[in-house]
């Protein structure tokens, strides 16, 4: 792969409720972010990739209502529907097909606004089983009861991380629940969908997240710090639910492997320095730790009591609070990209992992992790 | 700078998108439910290649790719693969919470389907217990058509 790098992220404060900001206030916000801190303008951006999703927008065709805030007018702007990792992956391969020296990639949603439970009940066939009723949570408690099982991973390993990313999130000014909250605290609070408590689960939320790509010549032409591109790779498993081995995410592990040997990465475990993964849920942190390869299969939950994914443990594991403490949907996973390239500048303030060189970012898309995209990043070229 | 909007209710404009679709089954999911209402059958597809029976039917193997499929009929019994007990009145529920979802592999096929798990003690609901499928009275050719899945005692 030709070199290309990430060289401006932008966050919006994640909330429960932007009362007063729309969809486009927030892209708008974080484009400026992104801009800003590339040290752009949006002249210097040659193409734009919107990442969003019509039925959380409650738009069709939503990403051409996009376009005007993110700069995309007279542009070439093309979009995906799906998490923000898959919107990226997308605006690099323009990049790397040498038509455009720059990509500005976005990601929205605005959870607040609608009822998430109908519009993921809504992604099921509508021949064979929408009609039962399932939804996301619902979905993902089936996954974490089968993962459960095979494992051995039990419900206070689950809320361990729980506990520890709303802890962390207290460090993380954009976060939307940093909670000082004990084991008992989650298993405590309301069971939605048996083995998952409230606290197991992610909120809804608002929130937008801007990535700007760029190819090796024009990395380094801004003055910001580039952070390169080493490895990504996405893969995806069946459709259906019951055609998969539930309790296992072999597409990311596929996706793993492929992006990890695309960055040289032969020992993930003593290469990665920190890795911002797609807790929707708690029990998915241990389960694509796993599948990731950055730990033994089912070990992730015995590990983290031994505290090896905190802050200062042996790989930190979102280290910004992760999607537990705030989960704009589609963002998500551009997010993650963003938080691995503030910990790799050294920029992720009183939540920095101290000597970050090497970190992975994950996203998903569709229900259980139907699949993956995994990107390696790096500090050096 | 004053905030114009510090004792103000934000604006709010509720709307909804109510459209009407019609979904052809298509001949392969007509099949399937036909068996189901006329017969009380589950039928499934075999891959001549790979030999998987996958119920709900497949026109095409998503395993090879290939569409040379031939019906066969699977047992209205099998095992729960896994299952979650819905507390929450979830907005998607059709039906009053707890409702318990399963994930069930009949015997003869090689893929799970989705149904409600009903008349199963909580407390003693497991992966790995047998069930059976209780069909509805009346059936009109859907997923409903089977009305849950019970242990087998």
């Amino acid at each position: 792969m030709d070199r290309a790098a990430v060289i401006g992220v932008g966050i919006t404060k994640i909330e429960a409720n932007k009362v007063k900001e729309t969809f486009a206030d927030m892209v708008w916000e974080a484009v400026n972010k992104a801009l800003e801190d590339a040290k752009m303008t949006i002249d210097d951006i040659d193409n734009v990739v919107t990442t969003s999703n019509d039925f959380w927008d409650g738009r069709t065709i939503s990403c051409m209502a996009v376009g005007d805030a993110s700069g995309a007018r007279h542009k070439n702007v093309s979009c995906v529907e799906g998490d923000g990792t898959f919107g990226a992956f997308y605006g690099l391969s323009r990049v790397l097909s040498g038509s455009y020296g720059t990509t500005l990639v976005t990601a929205h949603s605005k959870g607040s606004e609608s009822v998430s439970s109908l519009i993921t009940n809504a992604a099921f066939d509508p021949i064979y089983d929408r009609s039962l009723g399932m939804d996301m949570i619902s979905a993902c408690a089936m996954q974490a009861r089968a993962y459960m099982h095979r494992t051995g991973t039990t419900p206070e390993q689950m809320a361990m991380v729980s506990v520890k990313n709303h802890g962390n999130a207290m460090l993380n000014p954009l976060s939307q629940l940093p909670m000082n909250i004990t084991v008992e605290d989650v298993l405590g609070s309301e069971m939605i969908s048996d083995p998952l408590h409230k606290l197991d689960c992610s909120p809804v939320s608002d929130g937008c997240c801007a990535v700007i790509i760029a190819n090796e010549k024009r990395a380094s032409q801004y003055g910001s710090l580039p952070v390169w591109i080493k490895g990504v790779s996405f893969c995806s498993d069946s459709y259906f639910l019951g055609d998969r081995e539930l309790s296992k995410a072999k597409s990311l592990t596929q996706a793993a492997k492929k992006a990890f040997s695309m960055a040289q990465i032969s020992d993930p475990l003593s290469e990665i320095d920190v890795a911002e993964v797609y807790d929707a849920f708690t029990y998915q942190e241990l389960m694509w730790l796993e599948a990731m390869g950055l730990c033994q299969d089912g070990k992730a939950g015995i590990n983290l009591e031994k505290g090896y994914y905190g802050i200062k443990g042996k790989l930190p594991v979102n280290p910004s609070g992760g999607l537990l403490s705030g989960h704009p949907v589609i963002a998500g996973g551009l997010i993650r990209i963003a938080e691995i390239v503030k910990q790799l500048r050294g920029e992720a303030g009183a939540y920095q992992i101290a000597g970050a060189k090497k970190g992975v970012a994950h996203g998903v898309n569709g229900l259980c992790g139907q699949s993956h995209c995994v990107w390696i990043l790096d500090q050096e070229k | 700078m004053i905030d114009i909007f510090a004792d103000v209710e934000p604006m709010v404009f509720k709307s909804g998108i109510n459209v009407p679709y019609s979904w052809w089954a298509g001949e392969t999911a007509e099949r399937f439910f036909l068996a189901l209402r006329d017969d009380k059958k589950i039928m499934g597809t075999g891959c001549s290649i790979c030999e998987k029976v996958f119920v709900p039917p497949r026109k095409v193997c998503p395993l090879c790719f290939q569409e040379n499929m031939a019906w066969v009929e699977v047992s209205s019994e099998g095992v729960l693969e896994s299952f979650t007990i819905v507390e929450r009145q979830l907005a998607s529920l059709p039906r009053k919470a707890p409702v318990i979802f399963g994930l069930i592999r009949l015997d003869g096929a090689d893929t799970s389907i989705l149904h409600y798990i009903e008349d199963a003690d909580h407390t003693d609901i497991k992966i790995g217990m047998r069930v059976a499928a209780k069909f509805s009275d009346e059936r009109s050719g859907s997923m409903h058509d089977i009305d849950c899945f019970r242990p087998v005692r």
